[in-house]
This record gives C-alpha cells, sequence and structure tokens, in this order.
C-alpha cells in the first residue's frame, strides 16, 4: 500500500502522517487519540463519527484520510472542554438529550453544522439535519429540545444563559 | 367521545430537596464534549488486536478446522480453537444469583469444534500486533464444514422427528399456570374470542458495538474493561477459564447502550482466552455486522389468547398457549418465556386462567434479554385481544379494560397480590386525553386512534435473592463519595444514586462523586437489567447515607448539647431546626467525626424480598418483587393507496412512584416509546434458514429524528413503589404499550386487523384487500 505524507489539522493541531491510502479519516482520528469520533457502523449509516471537515458535517468513515490533506477536521472535544464547553455542548446536558452519549458527539456536531448555517431553524429543519445521526435511547425529543435551546443562547449572545 | 382523567386518589409526598428536581445529570457534559470513556477508546501499551471467525452457516459439523497458516502469518501472535479450549463453556445463565433454570449441558461452548448450531456461532480467535493482521489472519483459516439439517422455526423444533439442536429435544423451557377452574369460567362465558398473534426477531441495535480490553496483572489476575450490563460476569469468565472468582476482574465503561443484549457475556471470555495465552494485553471490538452477528436478540413468539367473557365485558376465563424461538442456546430464554408467561393475561383479574408456554431451540439467532424481557410480546397479544374483546362484544375498549382491570389487593395471573398503587384507568385515561381532539379523516388519510395498557415488573425474580452494596462516605471537606457496582448503561442510573445521597446528606448534587461498575473495588451491585438498579442500588445507597448521616447528627448533637433529632443536615451545612444562626459547615463536622473517631462511611447491602418460587405444576407464587403501571394512546393516519402509516400524535402516561430525576424520567418514557414504536412499525431482524437478511443499520432500520412525533410523557407518582422514596421503575415499562396501541390504533382505522408485528404497508394493503374480499367493499 503506497503510503505519502499528509498534513492534517484536528482541532487546532497540526499532525503530520504517513497513511495507507485505504485509511479512513475514521480510524486515523481515534488512532490518534481523538476517541470521542465513535465508531458506530463505519458505513455511514449512523452519524456516531460525524466530525467538521473545513466546517461542513462528514460520516468520517466514508472520507479517507488522504482527502482530508491539508484540511481542518473538528470533533466534539475541539468545540469545548468539561471546563469550558461550547453552549451547545451545555444545552445538550441541561436539556437532557445525553442518555448513553454515544451518539452525542456526532449530535453535537451536526447541531454546530445546522446552527451556523440556519440560527434559528425551525423543527422541521432540526429533524433533517440530525436525520443521519442515529440515537436508540432518547427518542431524539430531548436532543431536539437542546439544539432549540443552544440556538436560543446562541442568538442571545452570551451562550451560557436563556435570554 | 371526550375522556375525561380519572381523579387521583388522595395522597402526599414528602417534600425533598435533591430527589424529584430536574438537575443536570452528572455524566451529561462529560459526555457532550467527548470526554467519556467506551470501552473501545481503551489501549494500552503493547496492545494486541483481537478478531473472531465465526461460523457463515447456521447447522453443521466442523470436519476440518486448519489454522496453521493464519499461525503462520508474520504479526499473529496467537491463535486459538475450540481444541485449544476444550473446558470451556459459557454458562447462559445469570452470575451471582441463585436459582437455576438451564437444563444440564445446554451450556454454550466458548468456541465451538465439533458443532455448529447458528450462523456466527465463535470458532476460532486470533490476536496479532495489529488490526489489519487479524483481519488477514481471519482468510487465511481454512474450514471444512458439513451441512446437517437445522430446524428454523420453533414449532417445527418440537416435532417428533425435528433435527436436533441439543440435548434430548428441542425443548429449551416449559411454564404452566393454572388458576382457577378453566371449564368453569368458560361455561359461564357468553362468547369466547379466539386470536392469535405474532412478532419477529428484534435487534436491540444500540450506537456502541460490543468492545473490551483484557490484560493479566501482577498478581495474575485477568483484568477486563468492557462495555457490560453486568460486572458480576468475573464468575462467569472465571468458570470458563477453571480461574478462581478472585482471580478475575471486571472493570465496566460508561456502556454505550444496552437494553438488554450487553447482560449477557460478549468479548469478555475471548479476552481473557487470549490475554492468559499471549501474556499481553488485548483488544476486541465488534463491528456493526458482527454485533447483529454474534448478540441476542429479542424472542420472536406466537400467542394464542381465548378468552370467555360475558356480553357485559367480564373476563371470565383465559386460555393462553406461547411459543417462543429460543435460538441455538438458551442464554436467558427460559426467564424471558417465564415473565412473558407470567405477564400472559395482562392487568386484569382472570379468575380461571390457563397458560401453557414453551420455547423451543432452533438453528436461529439466539435470543434473550431485551428492554421489557418477554412483556413487550405478552403486551402486543393481551391489548391487541382486549380491542378484539372490545369490537366483539360492541363496548368502547376503554369500558371493556375498566371493568376487568387489576386493583390493588388483587392478584395476578400467578396469584401474586398487587401491593402498591395500580393505577391503570388513572394512567389510560390520561394518555387517551392528552391526545386531544381527532384528527379528520382525509381523502388519503384514514385516521385511527388506540391505547393499551400494560403492567410490567422491576426488580429480579424474587426467588433469585437479589441483593445490592453500596457504600457512601463523607470526605474531610464535606464532600460525598458514593461507591457502588452499578454499570451505567446510560439510563442514568448512577446520577439518581448521587441525587439519593445528596438528599439524605444535605449536600447539593455537585457536591458528591460516584464510582462506579468495578468487581474489584466498588461493592457488587448486581446487574443494570430487570429495571432494578434504582429500585436495588437507590434503596443500598439510601441505607448507607442514612447511617453516615446518623453518624453527622450524632457528632453536631453532641457538639451543641441538643437532641439529634432537631438537627437538620442542609445544603452543605448542620442546622439547628428553627436556629437558622446554629449552624456547622459539613467540613468541619467530619474533621470533627475523624477527631472523635466516629465512622463517616458505611457499607450498606439491600436485600430484595426473597420467596422460595412458584408452584411447578400450577405456576401459583410471587414472582417479583412489584410492578409498574401504565398506558400510551396514539393517533395515526394509514392511506388506503399505499399503506403508509404516518404516526400523528403519541402520549405515554406512567405511575413511576416517585421521579427522582424527572428529566431523566421523561428520556426513558420519550427514548422507550420510540423503541416501541419502531417494534410495532419498523423493525424486524429478518432470518431465512437462519441467516440474517439484514445484517447492516442500512437493512435494519431504526427511527430517525424525522419519523415519528415525540410521545408527550405524563409521569405520575403515586409514591408506592419499594424503590428509594416510594420510586418504583420505568426504564422497561416505558417500551412496553407502544406496539399494541399503535395495532389497536391502525385496527381503528382501517376497521381490520393486523395481527403480527411489524404493521408494514403491506401488511396493510393485505389486510385491505382481507377485508374487501370479506365484505365486498371497496377501498
Amino acid at each position: 500500500m503506497s503510503e505519502r505524507p499528509i498534513r492534517l489539522c484536528v482541532n487546532g493541531r497540526m499532525h503530520e502522517l504517513r497513511l495507507a491510502a485505504n485509511a479512513t479519516l475514521l480510524l486515523v482520528l481515534r488512532e490518534l487519540g481523538y476517541t470521542d469520533v465513535k465508531n458506530g457502523c463505519e458505513k455511514g449509516d449512523c452519524g456516531a463519527c460525524a466530525v467538521l471537515l473545513d466546517g461542513v458535517l462528514v460520516n468520517s468513515c466514508l472520507v479517507l484520510a488522504q482527502q482530508a490533506d491539508g484540511r481542518s477536521v473538528v470533533t466534539a472535544r475541539g468545540l469545548g472542554t468539561i471546563d469550558d464547553p461550547h453552549p451547545i455542548q451545555t444545552a445538550f446536558a441541561d436539556a437532557g438529550a445525553v442518555q448513553c452519549g454515544y451518539c452525542t458527539p456526532g449530535m453535537v456536531l451536526a447541531t454546530k453544522a445546522l446552527l451556523d448555517a440556519r440560527p434559528d431553524p425551525t423543527d422541521g429543519e432540526i429533524r433533517e439535519a440530525l436525520s443521519g445521526n442515529l440515537c436508540r435511547c432518547t427518542g431524539y425529543g430531548q436532543i431536539i429540545e437542546a439544539v432549540r435551546l443552544a440556538a436560543e443562547r446562541l442568538r442571545a449572545g452570551d451562550g451560557k444563559e436563556a435570554p | 367521545m371526550t375522556i375525561e382523567p380519572k381523579p387521583l386518589p388522595e395522597y402526599h409526598l414528602p417534600p425533598l430537596r435533591q430527589v424529584g428536581r430536574p438537575l443536570r445529570r452528572i455524566d451529561a457534559l462529560g459526555k457532550a464534549v467527548g470526554a467519556t470513556v467506551y470501552a473501545a477508546d481503551v489501549s494500552m501499551t503493547d496492545m494486541l488486536h483481537a478478531k473472531v471467525f465465526r461460523s457463515p452457516v447456521p447447522s453443521a459439523r466442523i470436519v476440518r478446522l486448519d489454522v496453521s497458516k493464519a499461525r503462520a502469518l508474520p504479526g499473529v501472535t496467537c491463535v486459538l480453537t475450540g481444541h485449544d479450549v476444550p473446558e470451556a463453556k459459557l454458562a447462559t445463565d445469570m452470575p451471582g444469583q441463585t436459582g437455576r433454570e438451564q437444563r444440564t449441558g445446554s451450556d454454550a461452548p466458548v468456541l465451538a469444534a465439533d458443532i455448529v448450531r447458528f450462523c456466527g456461532e465463535p470458532i476460532a480467535l486470533i490476536a496479532a500486533e495489529t488490526l489489519e493482521i487479524a483481519e488477514r489472519a481471519l482468510e487465511r483459516i481454512e474450514l471444512d464444514l458439513d451441512p446437517l439439517p437445522g430446524v428454523f422455526d420453533p414449532h417445527a423444533a418440537l416435532a417428533p422427528n425435528a433435527p436436533r439442536v441439543y440435548g434430548e429435544d428441542n425443548v429449551v423451557a416449559r411454564w404452566t399456570i393454572r388458576k382457577g377452574d378453566l371449564a368453569f369460567g368458560m361455561s359461564r362465558a357468553d362468547l369466547v374470542v379466539e386470536r392469535t398473534y405474532r412478532v419477529p426477531f428484534v435487534e436491540h441495535a444500540y450506537l456502541e458495538p460490543e468492545a473490551g480490553t483484557a490484560w493479566v496483572d501482577d498478581q495474575g489476575v485477568v483484568n477486563i474493561r468492557v462495555a457490560t450490563q453486568v460486572v458480576e460476569h468475573f464468575r462467569t469468565v472465571a468458570r470458563a477459564l477453571g480461574l478462581p472468582e478472585n482471580r478475575v476482574r471486571v472493570r465496566g465503561t460508561m456502556v454505550g447502550g444496552g437494553f438488554g443484549s450487553k447482560e449477557d457475556v460478549t468479548v469478555e471470555i475471548f479476552l481473557a482466552l487470549l490475554a492468559r495465552a499471549t501474556h499481553r494485553p488485548v483488544k476486541l471490538v465488534y463491528t456493526r455486522e458482527e454485533s447483529f452477528l454474534a448478540t441476542a436478540k429479542r424472542h420472536p413468539f406466537t400467542i394464542t389468547h381465548r378468552t370467555g367473557v360475558t356480553a357485559d365485558g367480564r373476563i371470565t376465563a383465559a386460555r393462553i398457549e406461547m411459543l417462543a424461538d429460543a435460538g441455538a442456546y438458551p442464554y436467558l430464554t427460559p426467564y424471558v418465556l417465564l415473565y412473558a408467561t407470567g405477564m400472559a393475561a395482562g392487568p386484569y383479574r382472570v379468575d380461571h386462567l390457563h397458560v401453557d408456554s414453551v420455547a423451543a431451540a432452533t438453528n436461529q439467532p439466539f435470543t434473550s434479554a431485551f428492554r421489557g424481557f418477554g412483556g413487550p410480546q405478552a403486551a402486543f397479544a393481551y391489548e391487541s385481544q382486549m380491542d378484539e374483546i372490545a369490537k366483539a362484544l360492541g363496548i368502547d375498549p376503554l369500558t371493556v379494560r375498566r371493568i376487568n382491570y387489576l386493583r390493588t389487593g388483587d392478584t395476578t395471573g400467578t396469584g401474586q397480590e398487587i401491593r402498591s398503587a395500580a393505577w391503570l384507568e388513572e394512567t389510560a385515561t390520561r394518555a387517551i386525553a392528552a391526545l386531544g381532539g381527532r384528527t379528520p379523516d382525509g381523502p388519503r388519510q384514514r385516521i385511527g386512534r388506540g391505547f393499551a395498557s400494560y403492567f410490567q415488573s422491576y426488580g429480579r425474580i424474587t426467588w433469585f435473592h437479589d441483593t445490592s452494596r453500596a457504600w457512601v462516605g463523607v470526605e474531610q471537606d464535606g464532600s460525598v463519595v458514593i461507591r457502588c457496582g452499578v454499570p451505567d448503561i446510560g439510563a442514568g442510573q448512577s446520577n439518581s444514586l448521587c441525587q439519593i445521597a445528596a438528599e439524605v446528606l444535605g449536600v447539593p448534587l455537585d457536591r458528591t462523586t460516584i464510582y462506579t461498575t468495578d468487581s474489584a473495588v466498588t461493592p457488587l451491585a448486581g446487574t443494570s437489567t430487570a429495571t432494578r438498579q434504582l429500585y436495588m442500588s437507590g434503596n443500598a445507597v439510601l441505607q448507607a447515607a442514612q447511617v453516615v448521616r446518623q453518624s453527622l447528627l450524632m457528632e453536631a448533637a453532641a457538639a451543641w448539647g441538643v437532641e439529634p433529632g432537631r438537627i437538620d443536615l442542609f445544603d452543605g451545612f448542620a442546622v439547628v431546626s428553627g436556629e437558622p444562626t446554629r449552624r456547622i459547615p459539613l467540613a468541619e463536622l467530619a474533621r470533627r467525626c475523624a477527631a472523635t473517631g466516629r465512622a463517616l462511611s458505611h457499607l450498606a447491602q439491600f436485600n430484595a424480598p426473597f420467596t422460595d418460587g412458584i408452584d411447578p405444576e400450577t405456576g401459583q407464587g410471587d414472582i417479583w418483587p412489584d410492578f409498574t403501571f401504565g398506558a400510551q394512546a396514539v393517533e395515526l393516519a394509514v392511506d388506503p393507496e399505499t399503506g403508509e402509516i404516518d404516526l400523528l400524535k403519541s402520549a405515554a402516561c406512567h405511575d413511576v412512584g416517585r421521579a427522582i430525576n424527572p428529566v431523566a424520567v421523561r428520556g426513558q418514557v420519550v427514548g422507550g416509546s420510540h423503541q416501541g414504536l419502531g417494534y410495532a412499525l419498523m423493525e424486524e431482524y429478518a432470518v431465512a434458514h437462519g441467516v440474517a437478511r439484514t445484517p447492516t443499520l442500512a437493512e435494519y432500520l431504526i427511527p430517525t429524528s424525522c419519523d415519528y412525533p415525540d410521545t408527550a410523557a405524563i409521569v405520575l407518582e403515586s409514591g408506592t413503589g419499594i424503590g428509594p422514596f416510594g420510586a418504583k421503575g420505568i426504564g422497561e415499562p416505558a417500551l412496553t404499550p407502544a406496539a399494541p396501541a399503535v395495532a389497536n390504533a391502525v385496527a381503528d382505522a382501517l376497521g381490520v386487523r393486523i395481527h403480527d408485528l411489524p404493521i408494514t404497508p403491506e401488511k396493510v394493503l393485505a389486510a385491505l384487500d382481507r377485508r374487501r374480499t370479506e365484505t365486498g367493499a371497496e377501498r
């Protein structure tokens, strides 16, 4: 398998890698320690491995790492930490949108992609935006509320409290 | 007709400070920022990667298994076959519990050496330096199989000349109920309604495939970090490997969904064998396809109800037959069948009842626990049957149920007395009322409404002598630590325990920390199954915290020279009641306790009620500690041209006894409903002659964010449960009523019933055709 060097920027940190041509972005990210990118199916069916690639939501299992050469990847950890969470992450926790949590990083990133494009989405737009991310625990109700809550907080500007 | 909610009886819940509040779950933010470690995220230095070689066919004799080419591949460290571990058996039963219903000799071999009995059965294990090498080694294993006739239908499996899956016959379990005098009861009936209902295999489809890592430590203890609902499988692993139980440690992680399937052993024994053979850490993560292929499914059932009723709607007698597909190995089938049997007649008084249940072994995927544990299958049948009775009598469905609902003090089909509140009419009327005004029929939509009531146990079978332990302590700065072996499978198990301890010790939730799911250092709490953790471990934490509280009160009483009864713990302080200025910070009190030698920690053991078991001939006796009651109602639109069903409204009402965390309870209700709606309308793990036809999430469809509206959750709190603060359980019950509610709504819309799940457009069109043929009506 031919290996050629690539440069991958993950959550602002640069990685220079030599990779097999068939290595998926999902497996490379996990190998690098970004285990918040979850492996749920490796077929693009579940959305657990979703990341932002140059700001666009992708299933990292369907992207070859080579395709990400020179591009920027953001994972859930890149949005915030336990001490300094992103308002979307806080909203998920506050709204009861997190149960087992395995789908949550992907859901958070799908929400980020949505709210970047549509700061005040309708319920239909929220459901549509999350339709590629499966959740088996919540029934989606509280996730949709979390997206709404995050949107409100972000529009209010402080990102911490609802207006 | 408008349904008014039935008024609730007068009741009073004591005011609480932490319990009952919609607090942010302690595990939520860590998961949202991606900081939570799941089993597949655990890695170790010098770690090997494992793969499992599995049978490609459902029934065959192994003629030749040659792993030499795999062993010779550079980078392959170890290949194990059944011949290397001939004694390794997987006891497919509940560890750490007394009582055993499994037939001798029915344990699964860890690795099949002679016969394979289901497609996907493990045959060999590989450990290699990289995952890629392990995958390449799989392809180098040579296997010659001599096909054996299989049996792929539980009915056929019971025929005298059927191929034997194992043992003397294919009967995995039987249960019988003989209550009252069936012939007498039937003789009092004005009408007998007989119908047969069927439900399919269903896959748990949690987002996290099974995973774990194992290593042998410097004491020779096999350590396994794994996604499991049952850390007590350290006993199962020890037995399979012939090790003392104190030489296996299972440490769980946060589990990415369980729903019953991580109740069985998954990767643990494979990992232990490979770690012992290689003396290196070994990691095994299932692919999605392997997760589907290698783990349990919900049991398919065929259930026939023959119900005698009077013209005014009273049930006089019922005869119920159940046949379940156990698949290739028993796993928890005997208990699932017992649950279905014990709940077969539903939450109704039936004085004259016969139930005959049997589970048969086949060469299909094995079946075991799945949220509800036989309850959802039973409920689909008994609640469909109640509507069929109502229709046959020309009485409305609520009236028929109202006449027959169990009440507190009544007995179930097994003669077990209902001791807690049985708010059946209260929950049903609220669920129905919550649907609001009925949507009118349209040119291409026929509107239907239906509801279903249910009862579902919480807590383990009482003759298993279930126990849980928890340790609670206060640190010298007044912060609280809980140690409890509870596996958290995402339902908020650990959070509830923290809220309970916070309540008793008078601290805010964020002053608590909990350590969980480690068989070596956290007190054993039993399984996160059977809707038992809040009830069992909640009571254990409550007891332990109360002992610690008493210590703190005694110390404060001594300091102030007042009676301990006058002291309260509140917001991190000990205070004298009525004298808010007299208060001591918990930290100071903790240091005083340290100085006087008063214990500030306690290990408590909570024992469930123990019983002797049911009479094997009559099935009479107590099976469970208590029951949760509730109902769900739905409104849907059916397109008679395409058969498509559009769910319009859904509402569920459950008496949870006491909501320890209302946000978490709502999550259980809405999420459980969603799984139940999937069961009703789309989910079927299709199997053809033992081979899965829906092997990935692209074929096996589960509900997405766009499929169904949210279920409105109406939570009642009777305070009569036997969990902490009067709590009942809601994890499993939340799923149970959804499917029969949908089936009843579809029957309401079409005027014709679909008797088998899932209710697909094809079945709707076939049902409409059937009705046209029967009535000569136009579509």
